[in-house]
């Protein structure tokens, strides 16, 4: 009997845990669409409606609101989705074959420097990018690379985040001894790695391809200090070149709709991929 | 090495190494051109006077360690900008990362407790993460619309009577650095969330049940397992975080229009570089702050990474 009682209350325990825990997810969740509640709800309202005040109810000048931006002189929003869209796919594929081919390099052959390199990959891994941007602009400069879209996607070859993850799915899912059948069936090394290595790692390809194209199409820093030209400029660039242009002349509705069109592609892709997205953000980091 | 001899008889006659150096030049070609000797270069130039004003360029000219007293001489108002600037860059880092990694620690315990259950929490995952892969620079600039004079915030705390005149939230330091800080918590909160979930998902599920049987709380718990068996994976969580906020520069870079204001107190170290690296194109001084950059972030590394694992 005693114990029953003990065990009524540890119920109601856990329930009130339960509760107090749910309210503060709900609070999270508010706390993270919010801002993007009222970004989607003020890119349907006029610049009439924003100036007279507040509200979460949407308005009917959503597509007033998309021509007029994507109509718009000074900010050639298309133009800069298409800049950012090319330039985001080019250096997704390059990192993704290249991180896989370094990987595999190193995964399925023996040879004397095996160890070192790796080593080395793996301590360059934790050096910022930004702390060799000097040096990169300047040798870009000098090359006449700055409106150009190469210092931006060549780099991608080497990145050893991603080839830290590629090595890590190689090691478990893939087995060595497929690559002796092909060798005894008389399949070239290269062709082995592109008709036999590649199909079988797919998912890590794709998981890694979102990755590298999000992080490409955010990418602000560096293609701000290469891009001048306006017909050259990607949509980060163009988004900050909102935020210095004169504000009070602007029609807000359109400032609203240009935020929503330069995170829009990424939220299509997280909608439909999220899953596999979040799958990927572990997979790759914590056995390390 | 142990298994080198086995190897080389299975595949006697035909060495295959030279695919392996062939697989992985493409790599570390691109690495040594895009990455290596900019690095260098970055280093070289920090020890040299070349900067353009206007249309005429000055130098390059050797001038030893002249970049480096420069960039900690006091300006006329008596203030260090570097350190100024480090600050800043410590301080907005430390304000969103603190309550990031205390949520995120919160939420993960949450997510894999066998006794709560939580339901939903797909959807959940999917929310917390999703700030995380908003371009940064269009989230600031949200930021700053909503919070502007006659954006969104201002209207509503108008109407509803709790602010008597427009706030500019612009003008003081607590705000703007505020704004930045919650920017960068709603960021990166979910993306630790999910790192320290498998983390505690990794541990050996006994643990928590002999924990459980031994008669520990659920805070026991946390504190004796939980917490010392999740330690390499928050360490790393820390450090990468720690990184990141030192290269702190879209988000303060967009919402203040580069300016730092008020007074430059949320002014970043890299907002710093780009002031000499935009415009002058003063590759000394910019390089002479990469190097500060690159030395303050491998003593912090070695400093929490020791802190961390002192104890075992």
């Amino acid at each position: 009997m005693n114990r029953d009682v003990s065990s009524k209350g540890a119920k109601f325990k856990l329930n009130l845990a339960r509760t107090l825990v749910y309210i503060f997810l709900v609070f999270l969740t508010i706390l993270c669409l919010f801002s993007f509640y009222l970004l989607i709800i003020n890119s349907t309202r006029s610049n009439g409606e924003l100036q007279a005040g507040f509200t979460l109810v949407p308005s009917t000048h959503f597509f007033t609101n998309l021509k007029n931006a994507w109509n718009d002189a000074s900010i050639d929003i298309p133009r800069g989705m298409l800049n950012s869209f090319m330039v985001a796919i080019i250096t997704a594929a390059l990192t993704t074959y290249f991180s896989a081919l370094t990987a595999y390099g190193l995964y399925a052959y023996n040879f004397k420097f095996k160890k070192i390199a790796f080593t080395f990959i793996m301590a360059v891994m934790v050096i910022p990018k930004q702390v060799s941007a000097v040096g990169f602009v300047q040798l870009v400069n000098k090359f006449h690379l700055n409106n150009n879209y190469l210092p931006l996607i060549v780099p991608a070859v080497a990145a050893p985040v991603v080839f830290f993850y590629m090595r890590q799915y190689m090691e478990s899912t893939l087995p060595l001894e497929v690559v002796e059948a092909a060798r005894v069936d008389g399949c070239g090394e290269f062709k082995t790695f592109n008709t036999i290595i590649l199909p079988m790692i797919k998912p890590a390809l794709a998981v890694q391809m979102i990755f590298a194209f999000v992080e490409s199409w955010n990418n602000y820093f560096i293609p701000s200090l290469i891009l001048t030209k306006a017909e050259y400029k990607t949509v980060p660039i163009m988004i900050a070149q909102l935020r210095s242009a004169d504000y009070s002349k602007f029609d807000m509705g359109k400032v609203y709709m240009f935020i929503l069109l330069a995170i829009l592609p990424v939220m299509i892709v997280y909608m439909f991929l999220s899953k596999y997205i979040i799958k990927g953000v572990t997979a790759g980091s914590v056995k390390g | 090495m142990k298994k080198d001899p086995e190897k080389k008889k299975k595949t006697k006659g035909v060495s295959y190494a030279k695919w392996g150096y062939i697989f992985i030049l493409p790599f570390f070609l691109v690495y040594f051109t895009c990455h290596f000797v900019p690095q260098a270069l970055t280093i070289y130039n920090s020890f040299f006077e070349n900067y353009r004003e206007g249309l005429t360029q000055v130098g390059p000219r050797f001038v030893g360690l002249e970049n480096y007293v420069k960039l900690f001489t006091a300006s006329s108002d008596g203030t260090i900008d570097i350190l100024k600037y480090t600050g800043n860059t410590i301080l907005l880092w430390l304000c969103g990362a603190i309550p990031q990694i205390l949520v995120a620690l919160l939420l993960a315990v949450f997510f894999t407790s066998y006794r709560l259950k939580i339901k939903g929490q797909r959807f959940f995952k999917t929310v917390i993460y999703m700030p995380n892969l908003i371009m940064a620079s269009a989230f600031s600039m949200l930021f700053f619309t909503l919070f502007s004079n006659v954006g969104p915030v201002n209207q509503l705390l108008l109407s509803a009577g709790i602010a008597e005149k427009t706030i500019d939230f612009f003008a003081y330091k607590i705000t703007v650095r505020g704004m930045i800080c919650i920017m960068n918590f709603l960021m990166w909160f979910g993306n630790t969330t999910i790192l320290l979930m498998a983390g505690i998902m990794g541990i050996d599920q006994n643990m928590f049940e002999a924990a459980n049987i031994d008669g520990a709380t659920p805070l026991q718990t946390f504190f004796r397992v939980t917490l010392p068996l999740l330690k390499p994976i928050l360490v790393y969580t820390i450090m990468t975080a720690m990184i990141g906020g030192l290269q702190m520069y879209d988000v303060p870079q967009v919402l203040t229009k580069g300016q730092g204001m008020p007074d430059r107190t949320s002014t970043t170290l890299i907002m710093y570089l780009n002031n000499y690296l935009g415009t002058s194109k003063n590759y000394g001084m910019s390089g002479a702050i990469s190097v500060y950059i690159f030395i303050i972030t491998g003593i912090i590394s070695i400093f929490v990474y020791r802190s961390l694992t002192k104890e075992d």
